[in-house]
């Protein structure tokens, strides 16, 4: 198990690199002179050419995206000229806050879903199949934002059960009741879709291995239909359904850009758009590179539970 | 295509949808026509008007311009960046999956590294990235949107073409002549088409999401013009004082996506060929049983009885008959065999005694099973399961697809073990170990420990022997256990069963295609065709002197070894399908000896000789043949 | 006579664990390197288990897989270009599972039509015409060729496979498992209906199954293939009743034969070598009950026995007498 994590772990090496070649070339496309671009139309000259230099702006393309990488593996991820800040030091402090609303989200929607999936397969065609059926379309159908909008109408609002907005009160303590209270209704929001399509997938994915023989093998065995289900079938089933979770993750991460904007919650996701907004080309750079190599670590670990589960794949 | 649009029209959850999307796209298409306020134009005074007031129908938003014109307009922008994006993505895609797997090897390796590598990106940062590159803008979050999403089809039809790329026909193809560009567009993309179409029905709706997504944000379309996207993002800020602002575009953009959706499934379904034969319904844990008239008395005491059984597949509106009422018996430690072809119902007859023929779509709809004289037609489940695999147990055709893949062959017979018995494991796992020994596998302790995937086709066939052995039950049913194995394994696994059924008295219900295979192991042999036994009575007789004219020319028309080379005693014309089944005799057609009393009515089995029954009013006088 | 087919020095091998640069870890010898006659006007026989290379062996004779060695001489010409456009004149293929070789999106008549106007450049009308011609050979009804495959039952769908190798004009046909996936009142149907062309068009056969009846049945002269190795060569009518070697005769025992008790006809309970890490010697020496010191070590060639048969094995059974 271990040398299969390690040599997941030496692949993800060429994927990291790709991912900064991406980056880089999406962000060269930008037209005109990149310094003006990154800082600004205000910018003095002395800044411009300092920041030619640090960044070798007035070098090649190749010679450039090396000064960029060496810079980034040092942990030097350029600063920020709307906010004077080193980049990486932004989306450090931010990040948490987005690790804490996709992390919640993504245990939620992955425990539903696949609760949802299997007790629809297993009721194929039956009353608890239609309905979950039919919401499972509605939470694929409704925009997040859209839904965190009615929420915030709703919930915040009207019933006053919930905080409209942000992380923490403006006033009062820091404490897990306080967070919790305010995740509740945009970790919820955000799990809506990833629990849809995850419930759709789970369903098809058992009713496909209900079909095989080995289930049938077990009925003939004269094992429990309750383990026939939850065992034998889940768990054949789990081998087509956690790619999916790993890429779920990915559109969790997503959508919490825009359940951020709408619950003002101080994440990477909000972080980015205002940048995009303001031109801050650098803090996009940064903060892109450094959630996608999140991602691609994260999704080496979805390939160990994988592996874990299946004994097919450890070679 | 007209069945298509039939198939589609059924299912009226896509009807719905196909008719909301119908709507809304027509609306969109001639709102430059309707006498609609201009969306654009302001009017400050006249800001957040509420619904139903006058002049606005749907009210006024911040700047107090017509919502409802601004909808319209808005909802037309959103279908054609949402479609736009899909026709890209689709079209970019599949042609980049199509050539990596069609090609493979290099070519499919790099290209799909390259995919890889775009999909380990969360979706929206891709987006983000080319947005901040370009600049916000309509078209450049059409872009943005339509590239995000060009891997995902590229590795959904990539995967796709592989399947048939290495199909038989494009090897067929290859050897009339045609090349590889002329395979791509005359054999491949005809069978892929179905799924690219699929695969955009169903992200049509989820491009739309993203496209007005990156408008809420701020990054899509820009003042004045709006998409619904932008509609929702600028009303956020009143959405305390003023909802409706926010509530109307957000509905219409649930309203479309739905739409969008329900069709989409609709058109996966109706282009799916598996749904319609009903393949994709998942089985119950016992057969349904819809029995008219009371249950047939048992026709003997023995220990396993059929009378009169009838098992059908209710496929939309056909019905096959697959098992037409079939008697069969077994005694204590006698071994049964049940001969056909593919078709006959053997193996349904054999699945519907534990209640274990897939349903839906197999239904029982008469006779009665008798084990140890309870009837378990109709048997509550809990009944049923506690007899299956303790008294009475199977042993399946492909080794491969029986065992269950993930668990180790051990705990697999553990788990049969323990499932009727309450035993500590310790006291299972050294069963088990002894039931491998008894199945003749070298090694039993460490191959306990071994994935099915690990094993040979001979040695799996085996670990199913032994776990239908784990709880000494009195019948196996047997259903073509041979039939997927090499020759030289399939003498090797004869022996173990034959072996074991000697020492242990077990009853076989013992299935197959293959006479030489009935002649050696079989006391009794059944013979059946088109859902009904046709021919039985004792091995050695039946095979020597068969009477029913099916028997005899099955037996001649298959070569034996030593015969040497010859021409082979075909019998004309196919079995029948048996949702047709003709009246009367169901071999007369394909009968030299056919009268016109064959197939006037149904025939009985009669007995002919002590212990020979025949379904035939013709029977073949007793010749006696070289066996 | 002459040869239709004649191969030397064939083999195959398939890299196992691809990198993306560099050599593959492992080779897998799928088909060893082999030499075999096929005349004029025969059918030639070839059996073997799963895994014995019996389909790579015929995928390379009509250009499908080019082989890792050796060559393929058709009719006295040498055809060292794995191009299937030019082996397809030549020599064409039957294909085991008749609804996966047929198109499931084009017409009979589509799929008929192709070789004719690839590999023949004839007009519509000359085309039709050839198409009535075969289908009446085939004993299929012209009304078919507008029909889609899934309409057909798999012995129809198996003599339009048949009438598509026809269309090209080939003179030797590869039959691969032609009947194991029909039911077995509708095989004999098609060995008839092939066994009826063979006169009518004076073609070659290369039969390959795995179903030993089947094969002596319809072949003049069989090939034993164990494990990407032929083992023995002989006429039909002598191969399976005095058979020299010992695989072909566990094989023949193995066959289920109304009347025999059952006896496991090895003691042990082996079967194939794994690929990945063959035997070293006579591959069959692990199953063998005659095995010496010599067969574990070296590998014995195929050689004629003096009369019509060749085999190889350093310790045969004997000859005729013996049965």
């Amino acid at each position: 198990m271990t040398g299969y994590i390690l040599k997941r772990l030496v692949s993800a090496i060429p994927v990291l690199l790709g991912i900064s070649v991406i980056v880089f070339l999406i962000m060269a496309m930008i037209p005109g002179d990149p310094a003006t671009a990154i800082l600004g139309s205000y910018a003095t000259p002395e800044n411009v050419e300092k920041l030619n230099r640090d960044l070798g702006l007035d070098q090649g393309l190749v010679a450039r995206y090396f000064i960029w990488l060496g810079n980034m593996l040092q942990g030097d991820f350029g600063r920020s000229f709307a906010l004077n800040r080193p980049v990486l030091d932004e989306v450090l402090d931010r990040f948490g806050a987005t690790l804490i609303l996709a992390g919640t989200s993504f245990v939620l929607c992955s425990l539903l879903g696949i609760a949802a999936g299997v007790i629809s397969a297993a009721r194929q065609y039956g009353v608890a199949d239609k309905a979950i059926t039919f919401v499972v379309l509605l939470g694929i159908s409704i925009p997040s934002f859209f839904l965190g909008m009615m929420m915030i109408l709703v919930f915040a609002v009207q019933l006053r059960w919930f905080p409209v907005s942000g992380m923490w009160p403006i006033y009062g303590d820091r404490n897990l009741g306080v967070l919790l209270e305010h995740l509740a209704m945009p970790a919820f929001a955000l799990s809506v879709v990833a629990t849809g399509v995850i419930a759709r997938l789970a369903r098809s994915a058992m009713l496909e291995v209900l079909r095989q023989d080995f289930i049938r093998t077990a009925r003939a065995k004269g094992v429990r239909e309750r383990q026939v289900i939850w065992r034998h079938a889940l768990r054949a089933a789990m081998v087509s359904i956690i790619p999916i979770l790993g890429i779920q993750a990915g559109f969790v991460l997503s959508g919490a850009v825009y359940i951020e904007m709408v619950f003002q919650w101080p994440g990477v996701g909000r972080m980015l758009v205002d940048a995009i907004l303001k031109r801050d080309i650098l803090l996009v750079q940064g903060g892109v590179v450094f959630i996608a190599a999140c991602y691609v670590i994260f999704n080496i670990m979805v390939d160990v539970a994988q592996a874990l589960l299946d004994p097919r794949i450890k070679t | 295509m007209m069945a298509f649009f039939r198939l589609l029209a059924r299912n009226r959850l896509a009807l719905a949808g196909l008719v909301v999307i119908g709507i809304v796209v027509v609306l969109a298409l001639i709102t430059p026509l309707l006498p609609l306020a201009d969306p654009d134009v302001t009017d400050t005074p006249n800001r957040f008007q509420p619904m139903f007031s006058a002049g606005a129908l749907l009210g006024t938003d911040h700047l107090g311009r017509d919502l409802l014109s601004r909808l319209m307009w808005g909802t037309r922008l959103s279908l054609a960046m949402g479609f736009a994006a899909a026709v890209i993505a689709a079209v970019l895609g599949s042609a980049i999956g199509i050539i990596a797997g069609f090609y493979g090897g290099r070519t499919d390796n790099v290209i799909m590294r390259g995919v890889d590598m775009l999909m380990a990106f969360p979706y929206i940062l891709l987006a983000l990235a080319i947005v901040a590159a370009l600049g916000p803008g309509l078209m450049n979050a059409l872009i943005a949107v339509a590239a995000v999403n060009v891997p995902f089809f590229a590795r959904n039809i990539r995967g796709i073409t592989v399947g048939i790329a290495h199909k038989e026909f494009v090897d067929a193809a290859r050897l009339a002549g045609m090349r590889n560009r002329e395979i791509i567009l005359a054999e491949v993309l005809p069978n892929v088409l179905p799924v690219i179409v699929i695969a955009m029905s169903t992200t049509v709706g989820w491009m739309i999401l993203e496209t007005a997504g990156l408008s809420f944000l701020g990054l899509g379309s820009q003042p004045p013009q709006a998409d619904l996207g932008s509609m929702l993002g600028e009303a956020r800020s009143a959405l305390i004082t003023n909802p409706h602002t926010s509530i109307v575009p957000g509905a219409m953009i649930l309203v479309i996506v739905m739409g969008i959706n329900l069709l989409g499934d609709g058109v996966r379904d109706a282009l799916d060929p598996r749904l319609k034969s009903g393949a994709l319904s998942r089985p119950m844990p016992a057969t349904t049983v819809d029995r008219d008239g009371p249950a047939p008395a048992a026709r003997t005491d023995s220990l396993l009885d059929i009378a009169d059984l009838r098992t059908e597949f209710r496929v939309r509106n056909r019905v096959y008959k697959a098992v037409g009422g079939v008697d069969l018996h077994v005694e204590k430690g006698e071994c049964l065999g049940i001969i056909g072809e593919s078709g006959s119902g053997k193996s349904v007859t054999a699945l519907s005694v534990m209640g274990l023929v897939a349903s839906p779509p197999g239904v029982i709809t008469g006779g009665a099973v008798h084990f140890d004289g309870q009837d378990l037609v109709g048997a509550r489940y809990e009944v049923l399961r506690s007899l299956r695999g303790r008294r009475v147990a199977y042993i399946f055709q492909d080794p491969q697809a029986t065992l269950h893949p993930l668990y180790k062959a051990g705990d697999q017979l553990i788990e049969a073990i323990r499932t009727h018995e309450d035993v500590s494991r310790e006291a299972a796992h050294r069963r088990a170990i002894s039931l491998l020994k008894s199945v003749r596998i070298p090694n039993a302790e460490s191959r306990m420990e071994s994935y099915p995937y690990e094993m040979s086709g001979g040695m799996r066939q085996r670990v199913g022997i032994a776990m239908a052995l784990a709880n000494d039950p009195d019948v196996i049913i047997a259903d073509e256990p041979t039939t997927a194995l090499d020759v030289t394994v399939q003498a090797q696994i004869l022996s173990v069963l034959s072996d074991l059924r000697r020492e242990r008295g077990l009853a076989i219900i013992f299935i197959t295609h293959d006479f030489g295979v009935v002649g050696q192991l079989c006391d009794r042999v059944a013979v059946m065709y088109a859902g009904r036994i046709v021919e039985e009575g004792p091995t050695a007789a039946v095979l020597r002197s068969p009477q029913h004219p099916y028997t005899s020319r099955l037996i001649d028309c298959v070569p034996t070894l030593g015969g040497g080379q010859r021409r082979l005693a075909a019998i004309p014309g196919l079995p029948p399908v048996v949702d047709r089944l003709p009246h009367g005799c169901a071999f007369a057609d394909r009968c030299d000896k056919a009268q016109a009393e064959c197939r006037a009515g149904s025939i009985a089995l009669a007995p002919t000789e002590p212990a020979r029954k025949v379904r035939c009013l013709f029977p073949e006088v007793a010749k006696e043949r070289s066996a | 006579m002459s040869e239709a087919l004649r191969l030397t020095g064939l083999s195959k091998s398939f890299p196992v664990g691809k990198r993306l640069f560099g050599p593959p870890r492992a080779m897998v010898h799928a088909v060893h390197p082999l030499d075999l006659d096929v005349r004029t006007g025969e059918t030639l026989g070839i059996v073997g288990e799963s895994g014995c290379g019996k389909s790579t062996l015929a995928k390379m004779l009509v250009g499908l897989l080019p082989p890792s060695t050796g060559q393929i001489e058709i009719e006295g010409e040498t055809l060292d270009n794995a191009d299937p456009a030019i082996f397809g004149k030549r020599i064409q293929y039957v294909f085991q599972d008749p609804n996966s070789s047929l198109n499931p999106r084009k017409t009979i008549r589509q799929i008929m039509e192709v070789p004719l106007r690839k590999l023949h450049g004839l007009d519509r009308a000359a085309r039709a015409a050839r198409i009535q011609e075969i289908f009446a050979a085939v004993n299929l009804r012209e009304e078919f060729l507008d029909r889609y495959p899934h309409e057909f039952s798999g012995g129809q769908a198996q003599r339009i496979g048949i009438a598509r190798a026809l269309a090209a004009q080939a003179r030797i046909l590869i039959l691969d498992e032609p009947v194991s996936a029909l039911d077995v009142s509708v095989q004999a149907q098609v060995l008839n209906l092939l066994a009826d062309l063979k006169t009518e068009f004076g073609l070659t056969y290369l039969f390959i199954s795995h179903d030993l009846a089947v094969v002596e049945a319809v072949s003049d002269r069989i090939a034993v293939l164990y494990f990407g190795s032929i083992v023995e060569v002989g006429s039909a009518r002598e191969i399976f009743a005095n058979p020299r070697h010992p695989y072909t005769a566990l094989l023949a025992q193995s066959a289920p034969e109304v009347g025999r008790p059952i006896a496991a006809p090895e003691n042990a309970e082996t079967e194939l070598p794994d690929p990945l890490s063959p035997p070293v010697g006579c591959a069959f020496h692990e199953r063998c009950a005659f095995a010496t010191d010599r067969c574990r070590a070296e590998k014995p060639v195929l050689t004629a026995d003096g009369a019509d048969r060749a085999l190889a094995c350093f310790n045969p059974l004997p000859g005729p007498v013996s049965r």
